[in-house]
């Protein structure tokens, strides 16, 4: 059975639809790309997996490990297994990284029968997952993302990520506004966590990020829909023809 | 009850209850209101009492009581005397107004009243009081004759010259000259009645120049009776004198509460207050500050988190006289349920008071449809060397920010919960009495978290 399993999806957000029938398997283990032009629906699909309220699901369904996605409220997700590194990550002053990252892992904790992590192994793990992505400590002691540069944001995601160790992870453009050290470090850090339990939908717009973090499987989503999948030749394709090549073929089909 | 008739009547049952008491509230020129310094001393309760009955109670057709109905407040009647000697008898869980670990001169006031069975106000330094208002008039009589009265409108303001008339009992501290009161006042006014009563404390806290110290007052309900309460507060800060002041609202949902405060800044002190709203029937504070000389520091703070059909209405004036002083206020409130409130926020800048720099902020957080949140910051500036700043913001919970929390697994309640804390963090970190910050925490934890 795969891990993930999207069939016909469709979402809209106020009268507009934005995905307009995505069909989409990820197994376990796997590592998935999306690539696609700005405004073809890439945001949109990680938010409805991740279960944001504001956009309406249509049409379709989405089985993650053979239940009903869709059924299920964006915590209960999380605590199943499902994260979301945002594209743009949310600033949270007054709330404290470790105050946020301590009742999220003792909620994933609790769900799982587990005690709460004592303060010691709490702090370790912080500082671990903490150094997989060169982010620093002291930015524990911070209101979350407040004040973060950009990069510090999107390594916060993989920080985040590696802390609550989930089974399906979507990464939302992690690359983008990153320099080349920078997306060294995070792509070193998501290879890092590949596990064969462990699967990755990694979102981006530009083929770099895909050198480091080498896909299982390409997927190009144009206008709300997959419309083309096959190996990581596909993103060095595209990187050589440009979106237009695709979203041409798209109107035609 | 917005009835001429039954307005009139409303008043005049004051006037009768007046009348009635009369001969105790002369008491042969020994009352607080017999020390008041302006006016011969018998006549001074009439007047207050005149003028009262000429402004009336105060209706929603007057502009500042736009949104607090105090006529409707009323009209469930409450009894008006100038309060008995006060009862040795509490119920067993007044403990529970207390704050553990607090080590602080504990002042308690039952309907009103001082009471030492319950007080316990421990060693003072040198000159130091902390008292009563009814014994400080025979201790204190020229503290009072100072002070009392000088700074509490009662010519305008129809209910504190309502709370002048009968001003009988209250909170009493004077801290002299360069003294500095190093644990904290906790007094806690106790609405205890087995009737509905009229209750009309008045307080009077003196710093002399270069004095410090740091008053909770706490109202704080036990159930009981409903009670409405009609509190004057007058607060005199001396030249650089640091003083600390919070308040601390939690009648419980039956009871009202107008508290009327006054303080007047000398030169080069610091005035720091907080008024933190838990809950209540109806709830009016009207704060004013007053810096009267250059180089003046204010700083007003204000959290309140209603819910039920608990009505809050924070009033405030800082009216800069003079020139180089810095005022700063920050009120935020978290609405729930059918609550409602109203921040009205007035910055006054006269013109020779030069090179003042005001800052005003209110953020309101509606957490359900039917509560209601009316707030209007005002700035009147005379002077033109002035840096000021105000504005007014009413939302909701940022739906970017809970989905973030609960796409990590938290519940909606625990997101909720995690980001008014965070939002009220702004009040609560600014409280230097650790066992009130904890109490807070706790509260804001309690009504909105897990
Ligand atoms: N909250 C929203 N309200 C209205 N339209 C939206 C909203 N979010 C996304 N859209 C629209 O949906 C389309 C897809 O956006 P998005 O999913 O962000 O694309 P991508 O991530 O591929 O750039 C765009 O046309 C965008 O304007
Ligand atoms: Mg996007």
């Amino acid at each position: 059975m795969a891990l993930l399993e999207i069939n016909n999806l469709h979402a809209r957000i106020e009268e507009q639809n934005i995905l307009k029938g995505v069909d989409l398997t990820v197994g376990a283990g796997e590592v998935h790309a999306i690539m696609g032009p700005n405004g073809s629906g890439k945001s949109t699909f990680a938010a409805v997996l991740a279960g944001r309220e504001e956009f309406e699901v249509t049409d379709g369904d989405v089985l993650y490990e053979g239940n009903d996605l869709l059924d299920m409220e964006p915590d209960e997700r999380a605590l199943e297994g499902v994260f979301l590194a945002f594209q743009y990550p949310v600033e949270l002053p007054g709330v404290s990284m470790n105050n946020f990252l301590r009742q999220a892992l003792n909620q994933q904790r609790e769900h799982r029968g587990e005690e709460p992590l004592p303060a010691g192994a709490f702090l370790k793990r912080m500082r671990e997952c903490a150094a997989l992505v060169s982010l620093d400590p002291q930015l524990m002691s911070r209101s979350v993302n407040d004040g973060f540069s950009g990069g510090e944001k999107k390594r916060n995601e993989i920080f985040q990520l590696a802390m609550l160790e989930p089974r399906l992870a979507i990464l939302d453009e992690t690359d983008s506004g990153l320099d080349i050290d920078a997306l060294r470090i995070v792509a070193d850090g998501v290879n890092a966590l590949r596990r064969s339990d462990r699967s990755f939908v990694v979102i981006t717009h530009y083929q770099r990020l895909l050198n480091y973090i080498v896909p299982d499987v390409v997927h190009v989503m144009a206008d709300g829909r997959i419309v083309r999948s096959g190996d990581k030749s596909l993103a060095l394709e595209l990187e050589e023809k440009g979106y237009d090549w695709i979203r041409e073929e798209a109107v035609a089909a | 009850m917005s009835h001429p008739h039954a307005l009139a009547s409303l008043e005049a049952s004051f006037v009768d209850a007046f009348e009635a008491h009369a001969g105790l509230l002369a008491k042969n020129g020994t009352g607080p209101a017999e020390a008041l310094s302006f006016a011969a001393a018998p006549a001074l309760r009439r007047q207050a009492l005149n003028r009262f009955r000429d402004l009336g109670v105060p209706s929603r057709k007057n502009e500042a009581w736009k949104y607090t109905n105090i006529p409707e407040a009323l009209a469930a009647g409450f009894a008006v005397s100038p309060a008995d000697p006060p009862s040795d008898a509490l119920p067993a869980r007044w403990r529970d107004c207390l704050l553990p670990n607090l080590d602080a001169h504990l002042v308690v006031l039952v309907n009103g009243r001082f009471s030492s069975a319950h007080s316990m106000i421990g060693d003072l330094p040198e000159g130091v009081a902390i008292c009563g208002l009814e014994t400080a008039a025979t201790v204190r009589p020229d503290i009072l004759r100072r002070h009392l009265g000088r700074y509490a409108d009662w010519e305008t303001e129809s209910l504190t010259a309502l709370n002048t008339a009968f001003a009988r009992d209250g909170l009493f501290v004077y801290v002299p000259k360069g003294t500095v009161l190093e644990k904290p006042i906790y007094a806690l006014h106790l609405p205890a009645a087995n009737e509905r009563l009229f209750l009309q404390p008045r307080h009077l806290l003196v710093f002399e120049e270069n004095a410090q110290a740091r008053i909770v007052e706490r109202c704080c309900g036990l159930d009981g009776e409903a009670t409405f309460t009609n509190a004057v507060t007058e607060i005199f800060v001396g030249e650089r004198a640091v003083v600390e002041t919070y308040l601390v609202q939690d009648p419980g949902d039956e009871h009202s509460v107008v508290s009327t405060t006054h303080a007047y800044q000398e030169a080069a002190s610091t005035f720091s207050t907080a008024t933190i709203t838990l809950d209540g029937k109806v709830v009016r504070n009207n704060l004013n500050v007053l810096p009267n000389a250059p180089h003046c520091e204010t700083h007003l703070y204000g959290l309140f988190l209603p819910a039920g059909d608990t009505q809050v209405d924070n009033r405030t004036l800082v009216d800069h006289a003079k020139p180089d002083c810095v005022s700063n206020e920050l009120y935020k409130g978290v609405l729930n349920d059918r609550a409602s409130g109203v921040f009205n926020g007035k910055v006054f800048v006269r013109q020779d008071a030069q090179r003042i720099n005001a800052f005003q902020e209110n953020k309101t957080i509606v957490l359900n449809n039917e509560a209601t949140m009316n707030a209007k910051p005002e700035l009147e500036i005379y002077a033109d060397d002035v840096k000021c700043s105000h504005g007014a913001t009413t939302g909701q919970l940022d739906p970017e920010a809970l989905f973030y929390l609960r796409s990590r697994g938290m519940s909606k309640r625990q997101a909720q919960g995690l980001l008014l804390h965070a939002f009220a963090g702004d009040i609560l970190e600014r409280i230097s009495i650790e066992p009130l910050r904890e109490m807070l925490d706790e509260r804001v934890t309690r009504l909105f978290g897990e």
